[in-house]
């Protein structure tokens, strides 16, 4: 049926004549994990995107705006499909969304072989920064070895010499560890990447961290992983011994199921909650009101990706065909990031600062994540010189 | 050749008439996607028509048939990613690695029956899956992306959805005919006998293991090629492919169609692949106006009756949907 | 050496918790000849139904043992709904039907439980690590999943050698048609061992949720080593599982640990950390198509066979 009205559309779109300058309504595909243990984020997400469309009037550009969710299931192949779904059943003006930096990389050709534009709220794949940028993609998150970047400048000035590594066996772990140890002064006395995502017995890679008696142990477990890694980590009775530092392993999601663990556990963000502009005042409170909990970086990013389509579309009065317009007004980064003001470098990635963000008890007694200190400024990734773009 | 116009053939002929026209409604509609659906259905309907050969005609209950699919598109991606990107040489290593591994597999695994025969196919498949997985050079659990699809020296354009969808019609078609030549010819009968009564056919004096095992490795190198086409089809390959639940999916689509019969796994596979994709719309389209939200809700669960209907063919109905139409056409012939 | 032990307790905790799940599965093929994919999705079942019994309880023990029965009666219902009809069929119809239950399963707890998974906590009591060797910790609950699975394992013994339902069970295993034609009640003979098959595998998938995980689809991945132990160990024979375990739980698990270490010498840090895992996956397959290949029926096949 729903073919038969597609025929029917497309039939009277023949019928109008080439090239229909006005557009009735903006199509947005938005993919992100929305079942198995990481879903929570998949939901942030969606929380975040809609709520930034509340903001909006449920409009972009002054156009009716329609959002089609598709979940990944976390898998890369199952990520693309529903891209390529996205693409040409759904024929989307704006894709965005993607947690996972393997279901990124997995879906990109079908969106560059397209021309359809895609917003990545989160994924930061060294490869996206450097030889694959695209003129057709956008980052509202990072690149992701500028937070571990940042993380090895706030572990030199801590004085720590060594460091062992855990992380993920896939492309974002990889990138992590490595964008850690590009800033890091000091020795890396061992490396462990775990089985990703199945893996969730760390007991092994924390008796050989044990045993290789670093001054500091470096962790990037995003979600679940990242609860029970924290579990073991005290678990092992390595949290007095051993200090711990991490990326993206404690957000406002896992936080609640860390509890006492993540005490005084030091991470680096583009974006922490407290932040003190305007616009980030706004989406946390009305969040809070909206869903009864609190956002996390991924939704904030997803909340700017929003905000970003939107200048887009504004800037061409709706005319969604005049694709190089609006990626000029999107290379102007011309809204208001709820991270602060910042830049887009030639990949179409942002030059941002990062945070160092810690795990406190606040006046209620209650454990949350609070800004400290900025470790780094207008922050740009190590792969742009590998961008072709100018 | 004597065709009677039976239910089952009128729907076969209108099924490939479908096929064949396919192209055109595209290109009338636009709707690039049916052209992509029906490309993923008929890659698939080889590699289900392949299963079928060994498991519906030779009763091999082969549970790693999805690892061939792996290997013939995972030749296809290393090579491209090494920088060897003619079709020439990528699908005939796919072909010959396919059938080496298959003459493995089945040189170990038909000594054994039922179960154990089960359990030996499954665990190569899986070995393939985890070598697969444990290439860090070509990705591992991530994946591979092909960049530049087969090249076939200008002959054809695989990037061209139309010649491509051809090609795959073309391969499937063949690949069904070359089945119906087997299984019609003195080494056909061998293998069904062998289904049947094995150690009858031993007695006769046919040295079955020998044919069983050819016939192996012919399913093996067709589904290779399937690899091969679905590789270039879904321009990324990764080890999901090969895992065991897949060979699973694949058995499902033999059953559903009709073991034993020539189109029942052509059937079976458009039957499962359009209801994928149909069915949640359906239901929310009929159901909305009757129970409003909860028909939007049930179209998202509509998956929960795929495992019992399994369950209900397997007991009920071992034809398939092939078996059930030649039975609708028997009724109206008796009535 | 002190890492070395630890892996070597993972392995052993890893391997009993294998056992529990393939002496279910030998029980029931090797007595009603029935080859069971769906045994993964009792695995499952068992974990999601102590998860929202914790959860519901507000305690664990009370939890846990009402999601073992929950689990029994499941296996109970399931046996007498739709498996009963597959006795005396071909393997292959075993297989298909029991994929196509795993599909139902899969999708029943999307509806009931949503997509997103469940999570176990430990009580604060059990939550701890304990010193067995000085300067050796391990995690208290690791150490009561041991426990806990020898003493199933003890119970099972007894059951299986000392018992009358134990000697029916072994009689059934080798020669099925002569137990009936001896007047036993066949129908319930086979609707209890199916049961204490299902609480079996129901047991292994809540004990390993707090430590791992409770979402759809896992009973997929561990089934397949379940059956890899239970042809590696003789079907039918509990005995034959408890050691195929074990050993398929140590090799994984000192694998997993030791040749990263090793592959690391021959190749760069990123293939070795792929490869790794990889092949400790699968050097459990290898051994089982040597052991097929040359022992057919099993290292401990059961009498009669």
């Amino acid at each position: 049926m729903r073919k038969a009205l597609l025929i029917a559309g497309a039939a009277v779109a023949l019928a109008a004549g080439p090239a229909m300058a006005q557009q009735k309504s903006i199509k947005i595909g938005f993919i992100s994990t929305f079942s198995g243990p990481t879903a929570a984020i998949g939901n942030d997400m969606r929380n975040s995107f809609e709520l930034a469309l509340d903001h909006l009037g449920r409009k972009i550009g002054g156009l009716p705006v329609e959002v089609i969710y598709e979940d990944d299931q976390q898998k890369p192949e199952v990520g693309k499909q529903k891209t390529e779904k996205l693409i040409e059943s759904d024929k989307v003006d704006f894709i965005s969304g993607y947690i996972w930096s393997n279901v990124l990389l997995a879906s990109l050709k079908p969106v560059v072989d397209s021309k359809t534009f895609l917003i990545v709220a989160n994924a930061g794949p060294h490869q996206l920064a450097g030889e694959l940028c695209s003129p057709y993609v956008f980052s509202t998150s990072w690149q992701n070895d500028q937070t571990p970047q940042a993380m090895g400048h706030y572990m030199n000035q801590k004085g720590v010499k060594s460091v062992y590594l855990i992380g993920p066996n896939y492309a974002a772990g990889k990138d992590m560890l490595g964008g850690m140890v590009s800033t890091f002064k000091g020795k890396v006395v061992g490396q462990e990447l775990t089985v990703w995502p199945t893996q969730l017995d760390f007991s092994a890679e924390l008796s050989k961290a044990r045993a290789a008696k670093p001054d500091a142990i470096f962790v990037f477990y995003p979600g679940a992983a990242g609860v029970q890694f924290l579990n073991q980590y005290v678990q092992a009775g390595l949290k007095g011994q051993i200090p711990l530092y991490t990326a993206f392993t404690i957000d406002e999601l896992s936080l609640p199921r860390q509890g006492e663990a993540a005490l005084g556990i030091p991470g680096a963000q583009e974006w922490v909650n407290d932040l003190p502009n305007e616009a980030n005042k706004k989406f946390v409170a009305d969040y809070q009101k909206k869903y009864n909990s609190s956002p996390t970086f991924y939704g904030a990013q997803s909340y700017d990706a929003v905000n970003l389509i939107n200048s887009a579309v504004v800037a061409v009065k709706g005319d969604t065909s005049k694709k190089e317009d609006m990626r000029k007004e999107m290379e102007k980064a011309n809204f208001k990031s709820v991270r602060g003001p910042f830049k887009y470098g030639n990949n179409h990635m942002p030059i941002q600062n990062f945070y160092l963000q810690d795990v406190v008890k606040n006046a209620e007694g209650k454990l949350v994540l609070k800004t400290v200190a900025t470790i780094v400024e207008s922050n740009q990734d190590r792969f742009h010189v590998e961008c072709p773009m100018k | 050749m004597n065709i009677s116009l039976n239910a089952r053939n009128i729907t076969v002929i209108v099924l490939l008439a479908a096929l064949i026209l396919l192209p055109l409604y595209v290109a009338v509609t636009g709707d690039r996607f049916m052209l992509t659906l029906f490309t993923r259905i008929v890659i698939m309907a080889l590699a289900a028509s392949s299963l079928n050969l060994i498991l519906g005609y030779g009763g091999m209950m082969s549970f790693g048939h999805a690892a061939y699919l792996g290997i013939g598109g995972y030749a296809v991606g290393m090579l491209a990613h090494e920088g060897i990107g003619t079709g020439f040489i990528q699908w005939p290593v796919a072909l010959l690695v396919s059938a080496l591994f298959a003459l493995i597999v089945g040189a170990l695994s038909l000594r054994t029956r039922g179960v154990y025969f089960i359990m030996l196919t499954l665990a190569f498949a899986q070995m393939a899956y985890y070598i697969a997985s444990g290439l860090s050079r070509y990705g591992g659990d991530d994946g591979l992306t092909i960049y530049k699809r087969s090249q076939f020296a200008g002959l054809i354009n695989l990037s061209n959805k139309i010649q491509f969808y051809y090609l795959c019609l073309a391969f499937l078609l063949g690949g069904i005919y070359l089945i119906w030549r087997l299984i019609n010819s003195r080494f056909g009968m061998v293998i069904q006998g062998s289904r049947s009564n094995d150690a009858r056919m031993q007695a006769i004096g046919f040295p079955t293991y020998r044919y069983r095992l050819t016939c192996f490795v012919i399913a093996g190198t067709m589904c290779g090629l399937a690899g091969a086409l679905l590789a270039n089809h879904t321009d990324f390959v990764s080890p999901a492919m090969l895992y065991w639940t897949r060979s699973g999916d694949l058995m499902f689509m033999v059953i559903l169609g009709g073991m034993g019969s020539l189109f029942g796994p052509l059937i079976g596979t458009v039957a499962l692949l359009v209801l994928e994709e149909a069915l949640p719309s359906i239901i929310k389209l009929l159901g909305s106006p009757l129970f409003g939200d909860a028909a939007g809700r049930a179209a998202e669960y509509w998956q929960i009756v795929l495992g019992p209907l399994l369950l209900l063919v397997v007991i009920f109905a071992r034809g398939g949907i092939d078996g059930l139409l030649q039975k609708v056409s028997q009724k109206v012939r008796r009535g | 050496m002190l890492l070395f032990i630890e892996q070597c307790l993972n392995g052993l905790q890893f391997g009993l918790l294998l056992f529990l799940l393939a002496a279910g599965l030998t029980l029931v093929f090797g007595i009603m000849d029935l080859v069971n994919l769906a045994h993964g999705s009792l695995y499952m079942m068992g974990a999601y139904f102590a998860a929202t019994f914790v959860a519901w309880t507000g305690n664990f023990i009370a939890g846990v043992l009402l999601a073992l029965g929950a689990t029994l009666a499941l296996g109970i219902v399931l046996e007498f709904v739709a498996l009963r009809h597959l006795y005396g069929r071909n393997h292959l119809d075993h297989v298909l039907a029991t994929f196509g239950l795993i599909l139902f399963f899969d999708e029943l707890v999307r509806l009931v439980w949503g997509p997103a998974g469940m999570s176990l906590s430990l009580p604060a009591w059990l939550n701890t690590a304990v010193e067995i060797m000085p300067g050796v910790y391990y995690s208290m609950y690791r150490l009561s999943i041991i426990v806990v699975s020898l003493l199933v394992a003890i119970f099972l013994y007894v059951l299986v050698m000392r018992t009358r339902l134990g000697m029916l069970i072994r009689a059934g295993a080798s020669n099925r048609e002569m137990v009936g034609a001896l007047g036993v009640n066949i129908k319930l003979l086979y609707t209890l061992v199916f049961g204490l098959g299902a609480a079996l595998a129901g047991l292994a998938g809540l004990m390993q949720a707090p430590i791992l995980t409770v979402q759809i689809g896992m009973g997929e991945n561990i089934l397949i080593l379940a059956f890899v132990i239970i042809v590696i160990g003789g079907i039918g024979s509990i005995r034959g599982a408890f050691v195929a375990a074990i050993f398929v739980g140590v090799v994984d698990t000192l694998g997993r640990s030791f040749f990263p270490d090793l592959l690391r010498l021959m190749l760069s840090k990123d293939a070795a950390s792929t490869a790794a895992p990889a092949l400790s996956s699968m050097l459990i397959y290898l051994l089982m198509a040597i052991i097929l290949v040359a022992r057919p029926a099993g290292l401990f096949p059961a009498a009669g066979k």
